[in-house]
């Protein structure tokens, strides 16, 4: 209770400490008032567009690119990681691959999928799920590397084999690893889906992105700074929503330090 | 019911026959004569300790009596069958506990009861249960592993190797990173916990003490390459205290036995 009061009246004199920065400023004709918008209009934009449902469209679009490109490089990121910590020509062939590709800034796919694809959903899905399967290939496989031998063993001399053994011993025992590698495989997500609907304007649906780019066209900075605040929120929502079990059960089982 | 009852009960322990045994390890150019025809064999119900300085070793030979290695030469039988895998007859307690962060006490406990296709959840429950019972735990059951103390990993790991109602335990150095007093209290249930389940069991540490507290026979092993050099066995009745001074005089013994082995091979080696 006492860290939410915290939280809230540290935001609050954010809020407060803006408004009369930017009344003072403008005041002395030091900042243009179209260029830093006053926090109540920021917060009269964002009424005017939830009421005519533009920013939940856009919310809607922008969240469903993320959340099934980012559920498929999971879902295909974690047994590719299995696979390449298990069998050595998978990790010499793909894990290497997937090296090189994790050092790609995922943005960098923006240009490829836009010829490949054309402007539509597919381009979206596909710079979203490359900017996250190799960030959790990559710590599946270190995770399962990780793995103390005596754990196989121990599992072995109770009965368990092969496929057994990968599920039930070799994965939960890389979960550390998996957790922070999907956490880092959202935030690459994130930012190359956020890069590429500013970057283009995909006909099929307009996001948050497309919502920026257009404040920025039309000189609407209170639109811009309003947009960015919504993609704030989202980030910090998905962290709670999606990682917090995830950590809570870690710190848990583990003793992990708590975040 | 029946099932419950039938995994529960005491079940006849297994005699071991090591014929012959040799295996050499290779690490890059160095080859380490790990066992040179090693022939051991133990009784039903017996508790035999290995000793000797590392490098004799009693615990790649503990290995493969779990099927964990293979040796190149001679063969391991239990209860008059070959040794080519490991299995929940043969239940290993490692030196760290080795249990598993991802699960609770009684997950630990039933992973193995898990695959038994004999039993069912509530009977696998209640099989852990008793186990965790008899190390005394009842009140951690649900505990994480990080809460534990050392001791008390070790508790759980012995319940955990218990469950599958194992004919062999075999214990390698499970007591040798834990401090003095909770070591002495763990050879005492240890003791008991024998005698009430009546299991096989091949216990290998480098504490002689330890060794004659425990063993009804205590084998010593040399190293370079590891060889049995000689068996002492340990009349004394049972509980044992690790205290006692007759107990004292048995591993003074043993003690004895091993460094004029050790004074002979440094003469070798000049």
């Amino acid at each position: 209770m006492k860290r939410f009061f915290h939280a809230v009246l540290f935001f609050v004199a954010l809020i407060f400490a803006w408004h009369y920065l930017r009344e003072t400023m403008v005041s002395t004709k030091r900042w243009s008032p179209v260029l830093v918008p006053d926090p109540l209009s920021v917060w009269q934009y964002l009424r005017s567009a939830a009421e005519d449902r533009t920013l939940f469209e856009a919310l809607w679009v922008t969240v469903k690119r993320l959340l099934l490109g980012y559920f498929i490089g999971v879902v295909m990121g974690v047994p590719l990681g299995l696979v390449t910590a298990r069998f050595k020509w998978a990790g010499d062939t793909i894990g290497v691959l997937g090296l090189g590709l994790q050092t790609l800034p995922s943005v960098c796919w923006v240009p490829l999928a836009l010829l490949w694809f054309g402007q539509t959903e597919g381009a979206m899905l596909f710079v979203v799920i490359m900017g996250t399967l190799w960030s959790v290939q990559i710590s599946t496989d270190s995770g399962v590397r990780n793995v103390p031998p005596i754990y196989q063993r121990a599992a072995q001399t109770m009965g368990s084999r092969g496929l057994h053994t990968w599920i039930k011993v070799n994965l939960p025992a890389s979960l550390p690893f998996i957790v922070s590698g999907i956490k880092q495989g959202w935030a690459f997500a994130w930012r190359s889906l956020m890069a590429a609907e500013i970057y283009v304007t995909v006909l099929t649906g307009f996001g948050l992105g497309f919502l920026l780019h257009n404040g920025r066209e039309l000189g609407a900075m209170d639109q811009v700074v309003g947009i960015m605040l919504v993609i704030v929120v989202i980030g910090l929502l998905a962290d709670k929503i999606l990682f917090s079990p995830w950590e809570r059960f870690l710190h848990r089982r583990w003793g992990t330090v708590k975040s | 019911m029946s099932g419950l009852a039938d995994e529960l009960q005491v079940i006849k322990p297994v005699k071991l026959s090591i014929n012959g045994v040799s295996k050499t390890f290779r690490e890059g150019v160095v080859e380490t004569h790990a066992l040179d025809n090693v022939t051991l064999n133990v009784d039903e119900g017996e508790f035999v300790c290995l000793v000797g300085p590392s490098g004799c070793g009693k615990s790649t030979l503990l290995n493969m009596i779990a099927g964990l290695e293979f040796p190149d030469q001679g063969s391991i039988m239990s209860d008059g069958r070959m040794v080519t895998e490991p299995g929940r007859d043969r239940m290993v307690m490692f030196q760290e506990a080795a249990l598993f962060p991802w699960l609770d006490v009684v997950g630990n406990v039933m992973f193995g009861l898990k695959l038994k296709p004999n039993l069912n959840n509530k009977e696998r429950r209640e099989v852990a249960q008793f186990y965790i019972q008899l190390v005394g735990l009842a009140k951690y059951s649900r505990s994480n592993i990080h809460e534990l103390s050392g001791g008390m990993r070790q508790r759980v790991a012995l319940a955990r190797s218990l469950a599958p109602n194992p004919r062999v335990l075999l214990m390698d150095e499970p007591f040798a990173s834990l401090d003095a007093m909770t070591r002495e209290q763990l050879y005492g249930d240890l003791q008991e916990i024998w005698a009430a389940r009546k299991k096989t069991i091949v216990f290998v540490t480098h504490n002689v003490r330890e060794a004659a507290c425990l063993g009804d026979r205590v084998v010593l092993f040399s190293p370079h390459p590891g060889r049995i050099r000689e068996q002492f066995l340990i009349d004394l009745p049972r509980p044992r205290d690790i205290n006692s001074p007759s107990l004292a005089a048995h591993a003074t013994e043993i003690t004895k036995a091993l460094k004029s082995h050790r004074e002979e091979q440094a003469e070798v080696a000049e």
